[in-house]
């Protein structure tokens, strides 16, 4: 019985998780209108999962109720069933099935659509934690960890066999040989750590909507990485003609006036990196969005030396996402593509609308470091 | 694993069992299996049976229980199956008032499902026949593959409601006479009268002739239909007519098989839990309750009883109306003196002492369905008292609301939620539409539209089987409409009805 039910349920959830797939780019594209769930799950509206038939629409049919109240009187949200009137409450009200998927299992349905490479780790999984971990039942241990159901089985046979065992007087003493207690061992666990290191654009020119792009794209990109790092920490830093380190939310809801010094935010990011995360143990990315639009091309010469000196040694991957903002799209991809374009660790990648987010996610993790 | 009873629980059903006896109820062999709540859940999502058919739908079923158990939401108390003999399942976790109140209200089931006449054609080895199909399915499963049988059941399960809901009583053989008529009309094609047998190439030349002959033969052609009368069993006339595989057809009447079966726990859901809650209400207030259990029980009790405002909940509108058809016959509140009688008070005192009430239920529960126990138990006052009303969704609110208290209404409306499971009736009527085999469905317009995506989907599942275009006439907004699917576009088109 038991066997038989967990086929269905599970076919049941690999065909959620085709609707997933089949939908991914709607839901990458809307990234925050996925309820969250709690921290570590996130629900989804699946379309038409239940069967078709010929029916009623449940509005047209209306029914009968029983209760106080005036005609006229609304009934209020809930109070009606769903359903095929007499069959009610079968769940069959609308075509939109909430299912609860797991930041892990969408983060491996994205990988498996975007066909993402596993990222290669630099670090060789040098730190290590232990973790306890339950293996067995043995004969000796602390009392802490009794186990009571084992022991009373183990003094039931004991007794059966030596003849002692009363079914009308059903009592049983365990000896101290029949104790059983849970054994555990320690496993070592290999952990990496990697930090991203958001950088942002929040100068005039950068709109609500190009933060909106920002936002939704780095909740996946996040997604994806914790689900290739345990240990993941987020850094943010957000920028006009100087920059800061601020909290996610601040990083997320800024608006400055002014102009942009790319290179302000870049100096920060190298000051946090050298001093916080150094390079054998740390996976490192950064990923900066703007307009592009930068304030000199010397200042841009300045990132440059820095990317190529500070920067790139130092990281996994360097990323740079342009948003097209209302003002037109800026020059700094093009001057990065020139100078570094054909470093192996260097993602460019322009992001043109919210369209084109889900092809962006590619290009960010599409190289696997 | 479902375990058999703890010798407590043994004695404990025993005790019930005497008390279920006592007062009269017949019913097969019951067995109780011990389950957890998440095997309860597996059981459950199955409709009851330890083994069904390998299909993604018991899986989703299976997830909405566990969630509702884990949440919180919901919690099922008693599963018992149309079995001979009945098999129960009892939660291990539940405490002893619980077991003894839902094996009272199993007893009360296992005597509806042995004497209702609606079941009287039910498989009662529906157990041993569900392990089969699940058989004959797997070893489809590997033969053809996993995703083609699944794919075919998926299209069927949306043709599920169209069988024949009164088929095991009616039947619906084409009429003898009818077959004779129609070989009378097969009379010869004659021409022009002729006196000189010379004229005759002049008179009925031979083309005329074999157009005559041929315009007799598409008439009666045309006059012989297919089906001969409408035929509400579309999945028979499918498993007849459509050009299916051989294990097509296998599944296909596997699936039937199990719609059957479930019929008849649609057509008498408020009269079966009626019947079971009125009986664990008597056997356990009456007779097994302890002192101790009272309140626990009561809160129980009253939780199954409760009402949302916009649902019927068939446990509470079953239960009294068996009261008040009892209390009724107690009394002799019935016949023509109490209906010609207007005089209130004299109706509130009404007692003749009759005390027929508990022999008048144990007949009702033999011969009515839901529908024929509401239209003629449901009066006046009970409608009155148990406060029922129509709702309807005001689309200027946005929201649903009470439409009205008065009692034609009420019941009209309850009446109609019945009919056909509340379910549209619908009909072949025509497999040879247009002389091209197309499929013609007809639906029993009854002031009601069908829900138009469902529609065209259900449309695109017929096809597939059909494998030929599909139409269905229905109405909406009150004019008559063709829906039309060729296996590649949908259409729709108005015609007169």
């Amino acid at each position: 019985m038991t066997l038989k039910i967990h086929q269905d349920h599970s076919r049941f959830k690999q065909i959620v998780r085709g609707k997933i797939k089949a939908n991914l780019r709607k839901y990458v594209q809307k990234g925050e209108m996925l309820g969250k769930k709690g921290k570590d799950a996130i629900s989804i509206p699946i379309p038409f999962i239940d069967i078709p038939r010929f029916k009623y629409g449940h509005k047209e049919q209306g029914g009968v109720g029983q209760g106080e109240g005036e005609v006229g009187q609304q009934l209020g949200p809930g109070a009606v069933e769903p359903g095929d009137g007499h069959q009610a409450g079968q769940g069959e009200g609308d075509h939109a099935l909430e299912v609860d998927v797991t930041l892990e299992e969408l983060a491996q349905i994205l990988g498996e659509e975007l066909q993402l490479p596993r990222i290669e780790r630099r670090q060789n999984e040098r730190i290590v934690t232990q973790k306890v971990k339950y293996t067995g039942v043995n004969t000796t241990g602390p009392e802490s960890l009794r186990h009571f159901k084992r022991t009373f089985k183990q003094a039931l046979k004991r007794q059966i066999a030596t003849g002692t065992y009363d079914p009308k007087m059903p009592v049983i003493i365990p000896t101290r040989e029949d104790r059983r207690y849970r054994s555990y061992k320690l496993q070592e666990l290999p952990e990496t750590n990697a930090v991203i290191i958001y950088m942002m654009d929040v100068s005039g020119s950068m709109g609500d909507e190009q933060k909106e792009i920002v936002r939704v794209e780095s909740f996946w990109l996040d997604t994806w990485l914790k689900h290739q790092y345990k240990g993941l920490e987020s850094r943010y830093i957000i920028h006009d003609a100087v920059a800061r380190e601020v909290d996610r939310d601040t990083f997320f809801h800024t608006r400055e006036s002014g102009g942009t010094m790319i290179s302000s935010a870049y100096k920060l990011c190298r000051d946090i990196i050298q001093a916080d995360y150094p390079k054998s143990a740390w996976n490192i990315y950064p990923f900066h969005f703007s307009d592009g639009d930068n304030w000199s091309a010397d200042d841009t010469r300045q990132c440059i030396d820095m990317l190529r000196n500070d920067i790139l040694p130092q990281v996994n991957q360097f990323a740079y996402g342009q948003v097209e903002s209302p003002y037109g799209s800026g020059q700094f991809i093009k001057d990065l593509r020139e100078a570094v374009g054909d470093t192996t660790n260097v993602a460019l990648s322009e992001i043109a609308d919210k369209d084109a987010i889900y092809a962006s996610i590619k290009d960010f993790l599409g190289k696997g470091r | 694993m479902p375990k058999s009873l703890t010798p407590r629980l043994a004695a404990l059903r025993d005790e019930i069992h005497g008390y279920a006896k006592e007062f009269g109820l017949d019913f097969f062999d019951t067995v109780f299996e011990m389950v957890s709540y998440d095997e309860m859940n597996m059981v459950a999502a199955y409709g009851g049976f330890p083994t069904r058919y390998p299909h993604w739908r018991w899986g989703m079923e299976y997830e909405q229980l566990a969630k509702g158990y884990e949440y919180g939401l919901s919690k099922i108390y008693e599963l018992v199956i149309n079995n001979d003999p009945c098999y129960a399942y009892l939660m291990e976790s539940n405490p002893e008032v619980d077991q003894k109140l839902v094996m009272a209200h199993v007893y009360g089931h296992c005597d509806f499902f042995k004497n209702n006449f609606s079941f009287r054609h039910t498989n009662r080895r529906m157990i041993d026949d569900m392990a089969n199909h699940a058989t004959r399915v797997r070893r489809w499963v590997d033969k053809i593959g996993v995703e083609k049988v699944e794919d075919f059941i998926d299209r069927t399960l949306s043709l599920e409601n169209l069988i024949d809901q009164h088929a095991p009583h009616i039947r619906r053989n084409p009429d003898p006479q009818r077959a004779e008529e129609e070989s009378k009309s097969n009379e010869r094609v004659e021409g022009f009268k002729v006196n000189r047998e010379y004229m005759r190439g002049f008179i009925n030349p031979s083309e005329f002739m074999d157009s005559q002959r041929k315009r007799a033969e598409d008439e009666k052609q045309q006059r012989k239909r297919f089906p001969e009368r409408p035929q509400r069993d579309v999945l028979y006339f499918l498993l007849e007519h459509a050009p299916l595989e051989p294990w097509e057809v296998d599944i296909l009447s596997i699936l039937r098989d199990e719609a059957y079966y479930f019929a008849p726990q649609g057509q008498t859901k408020i009269m079966n839990e009626g019947w079971a809650s009125y009986w664990h209400s008597t056997i356990m207030t009456r007779r097994a309750l302890r002192d101790d259990e009272i309140i626990d029980y009561a809160d129980h009790h009253s939780g199954t009883m409760g009402v949302r405002p916009g649902a019927i909940n068939p446990y509470k509108l079953g239960i009294e109306l068996w009261r008040d058809i009892e209390d009724r016959w107690n009394k002799g509140k019935f016949g023509k003196e109490w209906d010609e009688c207007d005089d209130l008070r004299a109706r509130q005192a009404w007692d003749k002492k009759l005390g027929a009430g508990r022999e008048k239920i144990f007949e009702v529960r033999k011969h009515y369905n839901d529908i024929t126990f509401i239209d003629t138990f449901l009066t006046a006052e009970f409608a009155q008292q148990q406060k029922l009303f129509v709702y309807g969704f005001n689309d200027k609110r946005n929201s649903w609301e009470i439409l009205d208290r008065e009692f034609r209404k009420v019941k009209n409306k309850l009446l109609t939620s019945l009919t056909n499971f509340g379910q549209p009736i619908i009909e072949v009527v025509d497999g040879n539409f247009e002389n091209r085999s197309e499929l013609l469905l007809a639906h029993k317009h009854d002031g009601q539209d069908l829900k138009g995506d469902y529609a065209r989907e259900t449309l695109r599942n017929l096809q597939s089987l059909w494998r030929r275009p599909v139409n269905i006439i229905t109405r909406y907004d009150g004019k008559g409409s063709l829906l039309r699917y060729d296996g590649q576009h949908h259409s729709e088109k108005k015609v007169e009805l």
